[in-house]
């Protein structure tokens, strides 16, 4: 196969001579890939072009910053378990790309990452633009590729696909000098990937492993199913809710496994951790067996490691052999595809009776302390604001995308999920920004389904641009706005742990009383910014909302706006987010008031 | 306790940067570390001596499996193995003064002197660590003023590529 740089004297004779940007757009066709999310600059230009060129099988959304762009790849990820896909030119726009593919890391979200580079010859001269962005990426991606030979590209996209989306998924980055999308070449099409040190097959649980389990559970009295995010993207919710029925074990949820189980179902203790229920952190704290699948024992899930589920019997399932003792030490550990692993167990595993006494005491326990707020309060609490909601869509296809901070544990106490994939959270990361951008991904994904960001004020002002890309695109993506004018999340740490101190909390001008800590009463009264203007400069529909009674009509308001769509729902600042177990402490040091 | 890892990876950029940085990340001591070709010009082999209890060692060898360049770790710690370690000093040794000595030594350690100066001498010397140690504390009285060391390289014997419990050292000199 021949390869030529592309001069002006030379031209392709033969047809089937591809430039090197159209081997990679093409490369995306033949990996299935629909959606890009996409910012051009000057070394990704060529890519671009091509891309017009197969603009009738990919989709070309663009973002209004690099960041928005990764994120909404991780929405379509997120919501539909395919890979993710977004592109940015050299530089600056490759690093603006670095906190989005750390977060997918985190969350194991299959995303694939091309960026522009400078030239072969530029590379390592701090050429204009230049980054080492493979180097930067190293930590924060599961794979990543600096191409240096246009014949190499169909094999790497290959793996890079193949990466992302087997094993413990993430983000893999594809890094393609400019002079490489300039060349051409007659692409070898079946080059055979070259992956000697990458295990295929997913590992699967080995017959006695499952007999282990299956005999823990007949043996346990008080068992808990402690499952997350390795349920969701193994596609194991139907599994584990059969188990669930099979056994009637109460199962508790991470953040990243909510929805794995529908919110509703008696065996639901929801979710477990620093911001967990009451009754899910008891039940652990009690359990004498706990089967932990698809987790990684996070110190927000387990606070003292050591005091964990001090006097249980701990069966650890996770594809990721490092997971395995990595936190807490397992008494059966398995490692295997969780799917596998659960729909093994469903075959043999048999119910003990002694559970169902258990399972009322948690029933109990969640009957006298639900997740509570003041239903009373003259004005909308933000607990309240997403009740709201999630009656108001439960009857609707819904997905919800939050930001990070207090509107995100609120949303993941309150609101109702009924399936995998409707809750798109930025969990081990917790990066602020995420919740706009990742709706726009997800509501491209499903153009019918009614995808609501339920954002804080802070967080939405870190991608607050994406709502030109929904207003352009056609993507009517809808904003809950929980606006508190405040970092709530930092101010609730303030408030229990620095004396109240405000320090850089209020999001409002710096002469207002409550930039000093000196503010009146629960609201900020002064409002900063002007939230339905901006929304409405961008082309959006948008509304405020302050009164109780008004609350419903607007939500209902914004669901039927044809297009994107912000509510500004002014609520008050000094609401914690409980219960809360502090870092580091244990289910006994719980804040409950 | 100290561990040696055995790691064959593939023989391509960035390799050794991935692994040196997600063992700096993750906070992992590692005494010495050690690369180079294979038979097989498509992978290196990479040392590693590794000092931490059985979870961390656990750790190390998990993570470095995770990278997708890495193809193979084995703790050959427990195995019986033969360890070497290169080594090039120059000690001060003016002609007539301690040279003599400093020769006698070398002969003992089983060392050669590689290049003569008008005050000072060149050796070479290979063997375990704790040899290579040991002829360091002989010559440090001489005055030693340059040292480069390899770092660890092992392999397993052969038909010993089970574990044999506290033999795991033996006859390495």
């Amino acid at each position: 196969m021949g390869v030529r740089r592309v001069t002006a004297a030379k031209t392709a004779t033969d047809s089937r001579l591809m430039s090197g940007a159209d081997i990679l757009v093409k490369s995306l066709v033949e990996n299935g890939v629909e959606r890009i999310f996409a910012y051009p600059g000057g070394t990704s230009m060529p890519m671009h072009q091509a891309l017009t060129r197969y603009a009738d099988r990919i989709r070309t959304i663009l973002p209004r910053h690099e960041q928005g762009g990764c994120f909404a790849a991780q929405g379509y990820a997120r919501s539909t378990g395919k890979p993710g896909v977004c592109m940015a030119t050299s530089g600056p726009g490759a690093t603006n790309l670095v906190t989005a593919l750390a977060d997918a890391k985190l969350d194991s979200i299959p995303i694939v990452a091309i960026t522009g580079q400078v030239t072969r010859m530029a590379i390592g001269t701090d050429a204009f633009q230049e980054t080492p962005i493979v180097e930067v990426c190293r930590g924060i991606t599961k794979h990543h590729y600096l191409v240096t030979d246009i014949r190499d590209l169909p094999r790497i996209l290959k793996e890079a696909f193949h990466i992302a989306t087997t094993g413990r998924q993430g983000p893999v980055l594809v890094d393609l000098p400019k002079d490489v999308q300039l060349e051409q070449c007659i692409p070898n099409w079946d080059a055979p990937m070259d992956l000697p040190g990458y295990r295929a097959e997913p590992p699967r649980a080995k017959p006695e492993q499952i007999r282990q389990v299956a005999a823990a559970i007949k043996l346990a009295k008080r068992p808990v199913l402690y499952a997350g995010g390795g349920v969701i993207s193994s596609g194991a919710s139907a599994a584990l809710r059969e188990l669930v029925n099979k056994t009637n074990i109460p199962v508790t949820l991470t953040l990243m496994g909510l929805g794995a189980v529908p919110t509703e179902d008696r065996h639901c203790l929801d979710m477990l951790g620093m911001h967990g229920s009451v009754y899910s952190n008891w039940a652990v704290r009690d359990c004498d067996l706990l089967i932990a699948v698809g987790v990684r024992f996070d110190d927000r899930v387990t606070g003292k490691v050591s005091a964990f589920a001090r006097h249980a019997k701990i069966v650890h399932i996770d594809i990721d052999p490092s997971e395995i003792n990595k936190n807490k030490e397992a008494h059966i550990p398995i490692v295997s595809d969780v799917k596998f692993a659960l729909e093994e167990l469903n075959k043999v595993v048999e119910k003990n009776d002694e559970v169902d006494a258990w399972l009322e005491q948690c029933r109990v326990w969640k009957r006298d302390n639900p997740f509570r707020y003041d239903r009373n309060f003259d004005g909308i609490l933000p607990q309240h604001a997403i009740d709201v909601l999630s009656d108001l869509t439960r009857n609707r296809d819904t997905i919800i995308s939050v930001g990070v901070g207090q509107h995100q544990m609120w949303s993941a106490q309150f609101y109702k999920f009924h399936r995998p994939r409707t809750w798109l959270c930025s969990s081990g990361l917790g990066t602020m920004g995420f919740g706009l951008p990742a709706a726009m991904g997800a509501q491209s994904a499903y153009p019918n389904s009614l995808v609501i960001d339920i954002d804080g004020d802070g967080s939405f002002q870190m991608n607050i641009q994406e709502l030109a890309t929904c207003y352009c695109e056609k993507l009517p993506v809808k904003v809950m706005l929980l606006n508190n004018q405040h970092l709530g999340m930092v101010v609730q740490w303030e408030d229990r742990f620095f004396q109240k101190n405000r320090a850089h909390t209020y999001l409002g001008p710096i002469t207002h009383a409550e930039a000093r800590g000196k503010g009146q009463g629960q609201y900020a009264e002064e409002r900063y910014p002007d939230f339905v203007t901006i929304a409405k400069g961008y082309g959006c529909g948008s509304a405020s909302v302050r009164a109780r009674t008004d609350l419903a009509p607007a939500i209902e308001e914004m669901i039927n706006y044809d297009g994107p769509y912000v509510l500004d729902v002014e609520v008050p600042y000094v609401e914690h987010v409980l219960p809360m177990i502090p870092a580091g402490q244990t289910v006994d040091d719980m804040i409950t008031e | 306790m100290r561990h040696v890892l055995s790691a064959l990876v593939q023989n391509v950029p960035g390799v050794l940067a991935h692994i040196s940085g997600m063992l700096a990340s993750r906070g992992y001591n590692i005494d010495s570390l050690a690369v180079g070709e294979t038979e097989n010009p498509q992978l290196s082999r990479m040392t590693f001596v590794v000092v931490g209890d059985d979870r961390v060692l656990e750790q190390v060898r998990k993570q470095l499996e995770k990278i997708v360049t890495v193809v193979q770790v084995d703790d050959i710690s427990s195995q019986n193995y033969v360890e070497r370690d290169l080594m090039l000093l120059k000690v001060k040794a003016p002609a007539g003064g301690s040279r003599t000595e400093i020769r006698e030594l070398v002969e003992i350690f089983r060392g050669r002197i590689v290049d003569v100066g008008a005050d000072e001498v060149m050796i070479e010397i290979s063997g375990r660590e704790t040899k290579i140690e040991a002829f360091i504390d002989r010559m440090r009285p001489y005055g030693i003023s340059e040292l480069v060391r390899t770092g660890r390289i092992a392999m397993v014997r052969s038909g010993a590529s089970i574990p044999a419990p506290g033999t795991g050292s033996v006859s390495a000199q």
